[in-house]
């Protein structure tokens, strides 16, 4: 019976997911409580549903806690500089569209150093799936205030709270032009996994929120508790609300979070516009982009 | 390898120093550039705009330079030659890039244009104010290849020098060119394509089990791969190892930033390119690049007609500074007269290497038009009046 044991997803004598880790870097850097390495098992779990040709696959990251997703996973992967995840994720794409080009990184990379590639890239609609672990916070960095961080919350740079608005990201990726748009928590991990299934289905620049605790930082300094108290937050706050209007799904410190599948559209993508147009405009002087191996 | 014929316009050809650039670039076998628009850089990359999709390629404007610095990376580990363009503002927001660049051994070449600074400066003027920059813009201890064009023939060879140099020491190229080459127009000679020599990617022969993406062999440069090709290999702007995993310690950060320095130190022989004339028997050389080796001439003909002895070096290659070449020099003449657009960057290189044995002036401008050649001559003259105490 020992045979059936290993490919028992439900008991695994071996984690299915080891299989795509660099398991000569574990352990990993991320705190106890942590919500990044979830998602990275629902990434994983996403890539053995979804069959992905995982030689095609290019995982690229910037800076920060999430940032360090690229140096764990056993993938052609990219730690990038900060903000930078998205233009090097396109130059990748760009120049050899076979690659299913993955850009893993957090918050304040994507959205407050990375945040005018974020909405080009979506305007664009440059095929390139986009996971965007939001922990609500500056991490590597000790706890600072990210374009994110909920109104009223307290920070290491707002010791006395943050006043300033923050982004409701799948509103602003919606607005930019991205043909799929999601939020799920940490606690909601199959969920997760079928966004990521789904967005690889997709041609263009897919986005998906995940919102993640940070114990040390967001949670120990707003007095929220440490990550089973963020995981029963998610599990009573949440709603599901599918095709809910990006409007309405902007965060607060404590109310309620509403995950689901925001925005699931098509357009074509830039490759695909880019040769409409070259083939329109030049005709026959048009030549096709041949592999660009130069070896 | 001989250059692929469907990007090289074979030819003679009457064309500004930008196009030519572009032209180099394709014949080097670039089929990929990521740029923002920025003055007088623009027209390299609006005629790869125009020219790319008829050879097969990609061009990307940007939404900045920092998108365009790092967006060709992207580009060469998908398997592309690629490069960006810039002049001096761009150029400022690029460093970090170039420092990614160095520590990730990115084959790619950065070319600027350089205009008067600082800051906004003189947008469409020229200036050589960028050359200290290019060797020290980034953070950390890193050594970087630049070459110098004096004209638009030059922008077109030497554009291929210089992929070739990044794919065989797998380091970010600068390609310094100044407002004036960039614009002049002059007669450039496109060479069939078989006789283009062209350095192909040091791609690793080595199966997905042996291969190891930062270790190197005699010559300290790495074989790469590719992504998509099933190496799963990792890069990281981080500290690493023979791995390309993060390796944040003393031992691994003084083997791995050594090794940056000393594989291109090593070769500064081999990199070292110059002009030279009449530096025998000569009391005074002048030593210039870009477009003041040609305001210089007419200073040094001017100084010969008055029975002078003076030499010319030419620096072709700026970085790494020929250190043997200007020592040698120094052990035989009075004095170095260094002419450049700005108010004295590649003279600190002479002077320091000359180490007290000549005498070195400078000979500054601050930009925004090419010296009076009359300015230049006075300063030969001065200094081949020179006297050591």
């Amino acid at each position: 019976m020992a045979d059936s044991l290993n490919t028992d997803i439900l008991n695994p004598v071996v984690n299915p997911v080891e299989a795509f880790l660099r398991s000569d870097r574990m352990p990993h850097i991320w705190c106890p409580g942590c919500g990044i390495g979830t998602t990275v098992n629902s990434f994983a779990r996403a890539l053995i549903e979804s069959k992905i040709d995982l030689g095609s696959l290019a995982l690229v990251s910037g800076i920060g806690c999430t940032g360090r997703v690229a140096g764990y996973v056993k993938l052609d992967s990219f730690h990038t500089t900060h903000g930078r995840a998205i233009p090097f994720a396109t130059g990748l794409k760009l120049a050899n569209p076979k690659l299913n080009v993955v850009v893993y990184s957090g918050d304040g990379d994507l959205s407050a150093i990375g945040g005018n590639h974020l909405i080009h890239a979506a305007r664009r609609n440059i095929d390139l799936k986009v996971i965007c672990v939001n922990n609500l916070i500056y991490a590597m960095t000790g706890g600072q205030t990210a374009p994110t961080t909920p109104d009223h919350s307290t920070t290491s740079t707002n010791p006395y709270g943050v006043f300033e608005p923050s982004f409701n990201l799948p509103h602003l990726v919606e607005a930019a032009g991205a043909v799929y748009v999601a939020r799920w928590t940490t606690f909601h991990v199959r969920q997760l996994s079928r966004s990521i299934s789904e967005a690889f289905q997709k041609k263009g620049f897919s986005f998906i929120e995940v919102i993640s605790p940070c114990p040390t930082l967001y949670q120990r300094r707003n007095k929220l508790g440490d990550g089973l108290d963020a995981m029963k937050y998610y599990k009573e706050k949440s709603k599901v609300r599918h095709g809910a209007p990006t409007n309405e799904v902007g965060l607060t410190m404590t109310g309620e979070i509403i995950v689901g599948k925001f925005v699931d559209r098509d357009r074509p993508d830039y490759q695909t516009m880019m040769r409409t147009q070259y083939a329109e405009s030049l005709g026959e002087r048009f030549v096709e982009q041949a592999e660009m191996v130069c070896s | 390898m001989k250059a692929d014929p469907r990007g090289v316009l074979t030819g003679t050809h009457f064309m500004d120093g930008d196009h030519a650039c572009c032209e180099g670039a394709l014949a080097a076998g670039s089929r990929f550039a990521a740029g923002y628009p920025i003055t007088p850089s623009t027209e390299v990359v609006e005629r790869f705009a125009s020219r790319v999709p008829t050879v097969g390629g990609t061009f990307i404007q940007m939404e900045d330079e920092l998108a365009a610095s790092i967006t060709l990376q992207g580009a060469v580990w998908a398997g592309a030659k690629a490069f960006t363009v810039t002049s001096g503002p761009g150029f400022s927001l690029m460093m970090e890039h170039i420092g990614y660049a160095a520590m990730t051994e990115t084959p790619c070449v950065f070319v600027d244009v350089q205009r008067g600074g600082p800051s906004t400066g003189l947008p469409t003027l020229p200036a050589q104010a960028d050359m200290m920059q290019a060797r020290w813009g980034s953070h950390g201890d890193y050594e970087i290849i630049a070459l110098c064009p004096n004209s638009p023939q030059e922008c077109f060879d030497l554009t291929i020098k210089a992929f070739n140099l990044a794919e065989e020491f797998r380091v970010p190229v600068m390609f310094m060119m100044d407002e004036c080459v960039g614009h002049m127009t002059e007669k450039v000679v496109i060479p069939p394509a078989d006789q283009i020599e062209v350095v192909p990617r040091r791609h690793t022969h080595k199966s997905v089990d042996e291969y190891l993406p930062y270790a190197t062999n005699g010559d300290m440069v790495p074989e790469m791969a590719h992504a998509g090709e099933g190496y799963n290999f990792h890069v990281t702007g981080l500290t690493h190892d023979e791995h390309g995993y993060p390796n944040m310690t003393l031992p691994t950060q003084d083997k791995l930033v050594r090794r940056l320095q000393n594989k291109i130190l090593h070769a500064v022989d081999r990199i070292a390119m110059f002009e030279e004339e009449q530096l025998e028997g000569a009391d005074v050389v002048v030593v210039s690049y870009g477009i003041t080796s040609r305001v210089a001439q007419r200073a040094i003909e001017a100084a010969r007609k008055q029975g002078l002895r003076v030499g010319k070096l030419r620096l072709i290659t700026a970085w790494p500074f020929p250190e043997k070449k200007i020592r040698d020099l120094a052990a035989n003449v009075k004095a170095f007269v260094v002419p450049e657009l700005n108010l004295g960057q590649m003279v600190r290189e002479v002077e320091r290497t000359a180490a007290g044995q000549a005498k070195t002036f400078a000979v500054s401008h601050a930009g925004g038009g090419v010296h009076n050649p009359e300015d230049i001559l006075k300063v030969i003259v001065e200094a081949s009046r020179w006297r050591t105490a």
